[in-house]
């Protein structure tokens, strides 16, 4: 048995606002293993993004972790020191936030932001090792030596991508999170850095976790897979058992929105309407304002949200299981 | 006679300085020779990597920018002849403008913030000063219908930032078809947009071009959309049109190695699918195109589908 790397239990977290509390990441549970590529999928403002940063504990000021546990190697981060958890970020556990590419420090040079990021996890590495780090890492992602010395802007968004990427490979983590590392990216570039991403992930038997609100993406990167509606897990399990046997709506309807280049040219299905203000919360399923056939019971609101087991290691929400 | 535009041998070059103290300009040849045409009632995608002149290419048809040379002739219902785009009067540059709109990719950079929405709508039928003002602003509610923003009465008065992108979307597309054109240039209009969205406005601009038969320049970087939406692709790459076929005879039977390259990049929503790995190095491919001729030589494979000849058989690594 491969063991587990990450184990997120039952972890809910709101932000606090002027407008009330929203509820970004609702009673969310999944594990992920060692070497394994987990991905999280849903539209803009489900959560992934949330998610993402409660892991590392980077989450905003006005967002409150009101209850559950995410354990990293055995280790609670939640509750854990500053202190302590500076040691975890970055060496066991780090990220490629969303539109990071766009973040670099535009008047310091690539190769000494790096240097620096290392520096402050190992403040005894010389200066020669961490250039032979990255000089290391630079070949991984495919990127030459020379971009070292070179200024953000002298980069395409293709080879400020990879920089980062290979900022975030820069102590050794066991499990590295990227959130939508490929969404400002035209096709070939994606494509080129999906690659790169493989190949990084086989080498180093790193655990991956892949946010991306692209289903066709979520489908080549993942072994196993997690769909996000308003805050909530809705169906997660085995990458190929959602693909060829998806039980929530939601889901149903992800899958059936996404055009192709291979096979029939089919009709696609279109999600009307909006998704749900997080504020307060919502009661019985959260879909049900916009899910094509509610049941009566949907519509009541009566039902609780909750995952169950459909088929070994698929778990669904059982408001959908039961009423479909 | 059957065409909405017929595009032939368009340049467009920009002039940049080659760096701050020099006097010396480069010329980048955004758009370097390309041609094409669409039919009434059909639409042609044209896709291509970030940087290929797609949007180049857009703004010189629209005469949002002048072409560097070419020709372009555009069919103008007012006057049911193709009319040639360097030749116009003052009124037939009215014409064209009324019957050829643009929906670009932002869709909040193309709205004004200040302005309601039945104020931006309005704005075309302004400028062309078309019906009575009463006639206008129901023309304004039976649009806002058409785009399935409903009930009208609930967006008129709202601004830009009050919608969702979607929303938005939407009423920049009720703003171009507010003047009946019969040709729209897209520009990625969907690609902002989340996927569940994009499609229900990609269905909406399907039935538009059905019932109101407009034609669609809809350029996208995304083949798979493209599919979706157009009866012809065009493949564009470095300023150049490489391959041009019919949507589904260009997908099952790519020629040009750029084509080819360009599919097995689409991501495919099907675990089991295993893509083809096709690499071919674009420098190498961007050398054998510079170092032919002037204007790449487009031959007829059969069935319509031109193929861009030059030699690329040493491109495959
Ligand atoms: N105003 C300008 N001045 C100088 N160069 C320009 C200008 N506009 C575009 N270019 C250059 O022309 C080429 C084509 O650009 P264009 O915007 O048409 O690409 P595109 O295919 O639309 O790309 P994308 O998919 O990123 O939108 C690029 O090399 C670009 O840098
Ligand atoms: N700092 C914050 N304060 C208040 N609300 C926030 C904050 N960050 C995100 N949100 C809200 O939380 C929800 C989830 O956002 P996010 O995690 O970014 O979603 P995703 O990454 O899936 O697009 C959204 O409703 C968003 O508006
Ligand atoms: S539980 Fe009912 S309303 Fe919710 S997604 Fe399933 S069928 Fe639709
Ligand atoms: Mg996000
Ligand atoms: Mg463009």
């Amino acid at each position: 048995m491969t063991k587990d790397i990450l184990v997120v239990d039952n972890l809910n977290m709101h932000y606090e606002t002027l407008e009330g509390n929203v509820m970004a990441v609702n009673n969310v549970t999944f594990t992920v293993k060692e070497g394994e590529s987990f991905g999280l999928v849903g539209e803009s403002g489900c959560g992934k993004s949330s998610v993402a940063s409660t892991l590392l504990q980077l989450q905003s000021e006005n967002a409150i972790i009101s209850s559950g546990s995410i354990k990293l190697d055995n280790q609670e981060l939640v509750g854990m020191s500053e202190s302590d958890l500076r040691k975890v970020r970055w060496n066991d556990i780090s990220i490629v936030f969303q539109g990071a590419m766009n973040a670099w420090n535009p008047v310091i040079k690539i190769g000494e932001q790096i240097r620096e990021a290392i520096r402050e996890h190992h403040p005894n590495n010389t200066k020669k090792e961490n250039t032979e780090k990255i000089s290391e890492l630079f070949k991984i992602v495919g990127l030459d030596d020379s971009i070292m010395d070179r200024y953000p802007h002298e980069l395409s968004g293709g080879m400020k991508q990879r920089a980062i990427i290979s900022l975030a490979l820069s102590c050794d983590p066991k499990i590295v999170i990227a959130d939508e590392p490929t969404t400002a990216l035209d096709v070939v570039i994606q494509d080129q850095i999906l690659n790169e991403i493989k190949k990084v992930q086989k080498l180093l038997g790193l655990s991956l976790i892949y946010i991306s609100h692209d289903i066709a993406v979520i489908a080549e990167m993942t072994d196993n897979m997690a769909v996000m509606y308003a805050g909530s897990i809705v169906e997660k399990g085995p990458t190929a058992s959602i693909f060829s046997n998806p039980r929530h709506a939601y889901t149903k309807l992800l899958l059936e929105s996404t055009p192709s280049v291979v096979g029939e040219k089919k009709k696609l299905r279109a999600l009307d309407g909006e998704p749900p203000s997080l504020i307060n919360g919502l009661k019985g399923c959260s879909f049900s304002p916009r899910c094509p056939d509610p049941t009566d019971a949907c519509k009541k609101g009566s039902l609780e949200m909750k995952l169950i087991e459909i088929e070994s290691a698929h778990w669904a929400d059982q408001c959908c299981v039961n009423c479909g | 006679m059957n065409n909405v535009i017929e595009v032939n041998n368009l340049v467009k070059n920009f002039e940049v300085s080659k760096g701050f103290f020099s006097r010396n300009k480069n010329v980048v040849k955004a758009v370097d020779g390309i041609s094409f045409s669409i039919p009434k009632g059909e639409s042609l995608g044209l896709v291509g990597q970030s940087g290929c002149g797609k949007t180049t290419t857009a703004r010189a048809l629209c005469l949002l920018e002048p072409k560097t040379s070419g020709d372009v002739k555009f069919f103008n219902p007012e006057a049911n002849e193709m009319q040639d785009l360097d030749s116009l009067t003052e009124e037939q540059v009215k014409q064209f403008r009324r019957n050829t709109q643009m929906i670009f990719q932002d869709p909040y950079e193309s709205l004004n913030p200040r302005w309601t929405i039945k104020d931006i709508i309005l704005e075309p039928l302004n400028i062309h000063n078309i019906g009575s003002l009463e006639n206008r602003t129901e023309a304004v509610v039976e649009i806002l219908k058409t785009v399935g923003l409903t009930p009208p009465e609930n967006y008129l008065p709202r601004y830009p930032h009050e919608l969702s992108g979607g929303q938005r979307q939407r009423v920049s597309i009720a703003r171009s078809l507010i003047m009946n054109p019969k040709f729209v240039i897209c520009d990625e209009p969907t690609s902002m947009l989340d996927v569940s969205i994009r499609i229900s406005i990609m269905d909406l601009m399907l039935d538009l071009a059905k019932d109101l038969q407009v034609s669609y320049l809809y350029i996208t970087h995304d083949l798979a959309v493209a599919r979706y939406m157009c009866n012809r692709i065009a493949v564009m790459f470095n300023g150049k049109i490489v391959e041009i076929a019919k949507t589904e005879d260009l997908l099952s039977n790519p020629i040009h190695p750029y084509t080819k390259r360009l599919i097995s990049s689409i991501p495919v929503p099907d675990p089991k699918y295993i893509r083809n790995k096709y690499e071919i190095d674009f420098t190498e491919l961007d050398e054998i195109i510079k170092n032919n001729s002037e204007n790449l030589p487009m031959v007829d494979i059969g069935n319509e589908h031109f193929v861009a000849t030059h030699d690329v058989k040493d491109l495959l690594i």
